[in-house]
C-alpha cells in the first residue's frame, strides 16, 4: 500500500514512454498539466538539431478545438481578426483572438480539415470561450485535446525523414499546407507549420500511433541526425525567429487582473492580422477605436549592443523609462542579441534608438549595464528554408 | 583601369575580413588570389564526389562574433552548428569523455579519478582567469611597449593594471603559466593519464613544441579563447565546411562593392618613392592602388613578394628568424560508414566531438621526439572528428566525413623534402592507429586526401605548412608579433600592411587580425572606423 496518493500527479503525453527513455538529463518541466522534458541532453545540440538536421518536439499538450457544422466558417469569422475565409481547405492559418474589448486572449493556428469542418490549434485552454461564442451559430465544438497526439518535426532534414516514413510527395507542400497519410492503418496529417523559423512539420496521429510513430521516425532519421528537442531549445529557436508567446510575451486577456496589464493585436505588432473588411468580429469596434485613436503600446524588436542578454530589462529612452522587455536571447545562429519588448506610444518605431537596462549576475556580483538598442522591422533568424517549395533535401 | 584604393593580397578569411571593413568605409578593393577558390586555410572542397572536405582548419572556435554580427555573416549564408563533448580511447579499451555539461562531466571524470573530477573546477576556474587576461585584446591593436603616444601608453597601463590588480599571488601564477608547459601546468591538477592527455593536445595543436615544452600552457588557452562567456554557438562546425566562412566574408565583402579576383598570383609588391604603389602579378599583370595589405604569412610578406631593397635591414633579420615551423599534417577521409571505437556506443553524443587516441602526456611527448628527429610520429597525437554526425551537408546520408588533424609532421624529413613515399608513411601511421581502435575503419575508407607540410605549403602557402602562421610562443604574440616594434600592422614601407595570422592576435580562423589592421589603416587614411570593438567580457 502506498502512503501518497498520486492524485495531483501531473499527466503523461503519448509520447511519454518514448520521451523518457530519451531524457538523458532528466529535466523536466509542466507544460498544461504535462511532464515534458526541458531538455533530453543538451539545450545547446537540441537548438542546433533545429537549425542543421532535424529536431523533435513533443507538442501534444496544445489544445485542440474541432470546429464543424454549417456555421462553423462564419463562427470562426466571429470569434478570430482575420478573413477566415482566406484560409483555403487543407490550408493553415495563423490567427488571435480578441475579447469585446479588443485585446488578445491567445494565438493559434487554424487548421481547415474541410468545407466546414476546422480545427484550432491554441496554447491557452478556450473551451469557455469558444462555447460562448456559438450563441447563434449552427456549430459544434469539440476539445480533441486528447484525443490527438503532436510531434513537431522540424528542421533542414525533416522533409527527407517524413518522406521515408510514408509522406509520399511532401517536398511539393506549402508551408501552411496540409497534407493526409495514413501510418500502420490510422490517420496521419502533416502541416508545414511550426514555430521555429525553419522548414519544418508538425505531423497529428491518433494517440494509439504515438509510440510506434516515435520509433519509426528515430529509426528511419538517424541518417539524418534526428534528434528530441525539449522547451529550453525551443524557446531560442522561437525568440530567433520572431515568434511571440502567450503568458510571456502578452497575458491572455481573461486572465488578467490589473488594469491596463492587457494588450491588443496593434500592440503585439499583429495589426496585420486584422481585418476591418469584415463586418463583425469580437474586439472590433473596440479595435477600430483604437486605429483611430492610437494605441498605448508598441511591439518593439530589439536589436541590442553587446552581448548579455536584456531578460527583465528596463527599456529606456534618454532618462525616462518607456518599456520593458518580455522575451530575450543571445541567438546563436543569428548571432545578435535580441529582445522583444512593449514600449510607450509614441517611442519604439523602426530605426529608433534606446537603452535596454540590463542586469546581470557574475559570481554573486550584480552589474548594470546600459546597452544601447535599435529597433528591427523583422526577425533576425530567417531560413529561406523556410519558404522554398519544393522543400530543400536538408 | 586596375586602379584602386586598396588591394589585398590573399583570399584567405583575414584578407577578405580586411576588405570588407575598407570596403565598408567608401575604399575601392580588390582582393587578389593565387589559387582559383578563395579561403585560404578556411576552405571546402569536394575531393571525392558526394563528400565535402574542410580541407585545412575544420572547427570554428575562434571566430569573432563581434565580427560575425558586424558583417552580418548569417544572412550572407554562414551557419555555425555547436557540437558537443569528445574523447580520448585507452589502450585497455576504456575511454575519457568530455562532456559538455558540468554534472555528467564530473561523473565521467569521477569515473577515472575523483580526486580529478573535483580539482576540474579549479582549473577551470585558473585557466578562465588566464583567458579573460588576454580576450580583451582581441579585437584591439596590441600597444607598442616602446613607444611614447598617448594611446599606446593608455594601453600599456591599463594592460599592466589589468595584471596587478590580480594580486601577487595570482600574478606569480599568471607569469608561471605564461612560460609554462601544459604538461606540468595539468600535473598540477591531475592524476590520471588519460584526463591529462586529453586536456594537453590543445596545447600542442599547430604546435612545434611537445607538451612538456614551455610556453605551451599559453597555446592551451589560445584554443579556449573563443568561448565567450557562456554563449551558445561560439564553437562549432561552419555548415557546409570552413569555406563557408569565406563564402559569407565574401559576400560581405562584395556587398559593400569589394571586388575578388582569382588566379591572381602577385609576384611583387610594387614600391614607389618608398610608398607602396600597388602590385605585379606573375603573368605581368599590374594592380595600382596606394595601400597594399599582405595576407601572407610574415616570412612570405617580407622575404618574397618584397623587393628586399625596398626594406630596412632590421626587418628582413626578423623575417628570417621569425618562427614558422611546420608541425602537423591533416587526413581528410571519406567513409562508407559509421566506424565503431572500442568501447564508446557508437550512439554516444561524444562521437560527435573531438577524438583522440594518445592516453598519456608521455606518449604525447614521444610523438614530439620523432619530429626532432625530423620524421612524423610514429605514434601520432590526433584531433580525429566526424562532422557529418552534425552537418549532413558533409556526405551521404549515412556515409560519413571525418577529419583528422595530426601532429606531428616535420617540415622536412630528416633534412630534405617530403617524397611520395614519406607521404605514403604518413598516411599509414595515422590509419594505422585509427585502425588500432577500430575494427571496421580501414574497410569503411573510399577516399583519403593527405596533407602534409608539403602540401600544405604547396596549397595554402603556408610557410613550412605551419597552421597557425608562426608559432604562438610568448616572444612571437601581442607586441611581438609578428616582431617588436611591427606588431600594429603597419610595414617599414609606407601605405604597405600586414593582416594575416601571423599578426597579433595569431592564427586560427578568428578574423581579429584582418579587422584589426583594417581599423589601423582606416586611422591612417583618416577615415571613420567601420570595425566593432570586443564585447566586454566580464
Ligand atoms: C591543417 C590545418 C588545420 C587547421 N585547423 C584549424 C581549426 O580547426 N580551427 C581554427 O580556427 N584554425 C585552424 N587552422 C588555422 C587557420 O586555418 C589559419 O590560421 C587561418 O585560416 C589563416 O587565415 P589567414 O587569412 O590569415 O591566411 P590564409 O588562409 O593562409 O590565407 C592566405 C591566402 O593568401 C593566398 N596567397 C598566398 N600567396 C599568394 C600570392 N603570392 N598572391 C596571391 N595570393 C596568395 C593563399 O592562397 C591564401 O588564400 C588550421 C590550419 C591548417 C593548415
Amino acid at each position: 500500500m502506498s502512503y501518497v496518493s498520486r492524485d495531483t500527479m501531473l499527466l503523461t503525453t503519448p509520447f511519454h514512454s518514448r520521451v523518457e527513455a530519451m531524457c538523458d538529463l532528466n529535466d523536466w518541466g509542466n507544460w498544461m498539466g504535462y511532464t515534458t522534458p526541458n531538455a533530453y541532453f543538451d539545450v545547446e545540440l537540441e537548438y542546433f538539431a533545429v537549425r542543421s538536421t532535424t529536431g523533435v518536439f513533443d507538442l501534444s499538450p496544445m489544445n485542440k478545438y474541432r470546429v464543424t457544422g454549417p456555421d462553423a466558417q462564419r463562427y470562426l469569422d466571429r470569434l478570430i481578426t482575420r478573413d477566415v475565409s482566406k484560409i483555403g481547405v487543407d490550408r493553415v492559418g495563423y490567427a488571435i483572438w480578441c475579447d469585446d474589448n479588443g485585446q488578445v486572449m491567445d494565438d493559434g493556428t487554424i487548421f481547415r480539415l474541410g468545407e466546414q469542418d476546422y480545427r484550432i490549434c491554441s496554447y491557452q485552454r478556450a473551451d469557455d470561450w469558444f462555447a460562448w461564442n456559438t450563441l447563434g451559430f449552427d456549430v459544434t465544438i469539440e476539445n480533441e485535446s486528447e484525443s490527438i497526439a503532436g510531434l513537431a518535426v522540424q528542421g533542414p532534414t525533416s522533409c527527407t525523414v517524413l518522406t521515408l516514413l510514408g509522406c509520399t510527395d511532401l517536398n511539393q507542400l506549402k508551408p501552411f499546407g496540409i497534407a493526409h497519410y495514413s501510418f500502420e492503418g490510422r490517420p496521419l496529417m502533416v502541416s508545414r507549420t511550426g514555430f521555429t523559423g525553419d522548414l519544418g512539420y508538425e505531423v497529428w496521429v491518433p494517440p494509439e500511433s504515438a509510440e510506434a510513430l516515435w520509433d519509426q521516425l528515430f529509426e528511419l532519421g538517424r541518417d539524418y541526425l534526428i534528434k528530441p528537442i525539449g522547451s529550453y531549445a525551443l524557446e531560442l529557436a522561437r525568440i530567433e525567429a520572431g515568434f511571440l508567446q502567450a503568458n510571456v510575451d502578452f497575458m491572455p486577456a481573461e486572465e488578467v487582473v490589473r488594469v491596463g496589464r492587457t494588450r491588443s493585436p496593434f500592440e503585439l505588432g499583429l495589426g496585420w492580422l486584422v481585418d476591418f473588411k469584415k463586418p463583425l468580429f469580437n474586439g472590433r469596434s473596440a479595435l477600430l477605436k483604437e486605429q483611430q485613436q492610437g494605441s498605448r503600446y508598441r511591439f518593439a524588436m530589439l536589436d541590442v549592443e553587446g552581448n548579455k542578454p536584456a531578460e527583465h530589462s528596463f527599456i529606456l529612452k534618454g532618462d525616462k523609462q518607456v518599456g520593458t522587455v518580455t522575451s530575450a536571447a543571445w541567438c546563436p545562429t543569428a548571432k545578435a542579441n535580441i529582445a522583444y519588448a512593449q514600449i510607450e506610444m509614441p517611442h519604439g518605431a523602426v530605426g529608433d534608438e534606446l537603452v535596454a537596462e540590463i542586469y546581470y549576475q557574475r559570481e554573486l556580483h550584480w552589474t548594470r549595464l546600459l546597452a544601447p538598442c535599435k529597433v528591427i522591422d523583422a526577425p533576425i533568424f530567417k531560413s529561406p528554408k523556410r519558404w522554398q517549395t519544393p522543400a530543400p533535401p536538408h | 583601369m586596375n586602379q584602386y584604393d586598396a588591394i589585398v593580397i590573399g583570399a584567405g578569411h583575414n584578407g577578405l575580413t580586411n576588405g570588407a571593413y575598407l570596403a565598408k568605409a567608401g575604399l575601392k578593393v580588390a582582393v587578389l588570389e593565387r589559387n582559383p577558390y578563395i579561403g585560404g586555410a578556411t576552405v571546402s572542397r569536394e575531393l571525392h564526389k558526394g563528400w565535402w572536405y574542410s580541407n585545412c582548419s575544420y572547427v570554428s572556435s575562434l571566430l569573432r562574433p563581434e565580427i560575425t554580427r558586424d558583417l552580418e555573416l548569417p544572412r550572407h549564408g554562414l551557419q555555425v552548428v555547436s557540437f558537443g563533448g569528445g574523447a580520448t580511447f585507452t589502450r585497455n579499451g576504456d575511454y575519457f569523455g568530455n562532456y559538455s555539461d558540468h554534472d555528467r562531466h564530473y561523473r565521467e571524470m569521477a569515473r577515472h579519478s575523483k580526486r580529478d573530477a573535483n580539482a576540474y573546477d579549479r582549473y577551470a576556474a585558473d585557466t578562465s582567469l588566464q583567458t579573460k587576461l588576454i580576450r580583451p585584446y582581441l579585437m584591439r591593436t596590441p600597444p607598442d611597449p616602446t613607444s611614447m603616444r598617448p594611446r599606446d601608453l593608455r594601453d600599456l597601463l591599463e594592460f599592466a593594471r589589468s595584471f596587478m590588480d590580480l594580486g601577487e599571488e595570482k600574478l606569480l601564477d599568471t607569469i608561471k603559466f605564461w612560460t609554462a608547459s601544459v604538461g606540468d601546468y595539468l600535473n598540477e591538477y591531475f592524476e590520471t593519464d588519460a584526463i591529462k592527455a586529453h586536456m594537453a593536445g590543445s596545447g600542442i595543436i599547430g604546435t612545434a613544441l611537445g607538451v612538456y615544452s614551455p610556453g605551451t600552457a599559453y597555446v592551451l588557452l589560445h584554443h579556449y579563447m573563443g568561448d565567450v562567456d557562456g554563449n551558445v554557438g561560439a564553437w562549432g562546425f561552419a555548415r557546409g565546411g570552413m569555406g563557408a566562412i569565406a563564402d559569407a566574408l565574401s559576400k560581405a565583402f562584395q556587398s559593400y562593392g569589394g571586388e575578388v579576383i582569382c588566379d591572381a598570383n602577385v609576384d611583387e609588391i610594387i614600391v614607389k618613392n618608398g610608398r607602396a604603389a600597388g602590385v605585379a602579378l606573375k603573368d605581368g599583370t599590374e594592380y595600382k592602388a596606394p595601400i597594399v595589405v599582405s595576407n601572407l604569412d610574415p616570412k612570405r610578406t617580407f622575404l618574397d613578394i618584397t623587393n628586399p631593397s625596398d626594406l630596412p635591414k632590421d626587418v628582413l633579420k626578423k623575417a628570417r628568424n621569425f618562427k614558422i615551423r611546420g608541425s602537423s599534417g591533416k587526413l581528410n577521409i571519406a567513409l562508407d560508414g559509421l566506424p565503431v571505437f572500442h568501447g564508446l556506443d557508437p550512439r554516444n553524443r561524444l562521437m560527435a566531438g573531438d577524438l583522440h587516441f594518445s592516453d598519456s602526456l608521455e606518449r604525447q611527448e614521444r610523438a614530439y621526439d620523432d619530429w626532432k628527429a625530423g620524421t612524423w610520429s610514429k605514434d601520432p597525437y590526433l584531433d580525429m572528428m566526424i562532422p557529418s554526425l552534425t552537418d549532413p551537408t558533409m556526405a551521404p546520408p549515412g556515409k560519413h566525413m571525418m577529419s583528422v588533424f595530426v601532429q606531428y609532421a616535420p617540415p622536412k624529413v630528416e633534412g630534405r623534402e617530403w617524397t611520395d613515399e614519406d607521404k605514403d608513411g604518413f598516411e599509414k601511421s595515422v590509419i594505422d592507429q585509427i585502425s588500432n581502435y577500430s575494427p571496421n575503419f580501414r574497410d569503411l575508407i573510399l577516399h583519403c586526401e593527405t596533407r602534409t607540410p608539403r602540401e600544405i605549403e604547396a596549397e595554402v602557402g603556408l610557410t613550412e605548412g605551419n597552421i597557425f602562421m608562426g608559432e604562438l610562443t610568448f616572444d612571437q604574440l601581442l607586441f611581438n608579433r609578428p616582431f617588436p616594434g611591427y606588431a600594429q600592422y603597419r610595414s617599414p614601407i609606407k601605405g604597405m600592411y600586414m593582416c594575416s595570422s601571423g599578426t597579433h592576435p595569431g592564427g586560427g580562423v578568428m578574423a581579429a587580425p584582418g579587422a584589426n589592421a583594417a581599423r589601423e589603416i582606416l586611422a591612417d587614411l583618416k577615415k571613420p572606423n567601420t570595425v566593432p570593438g570586443g564585447y566586454a567580457d566580464d
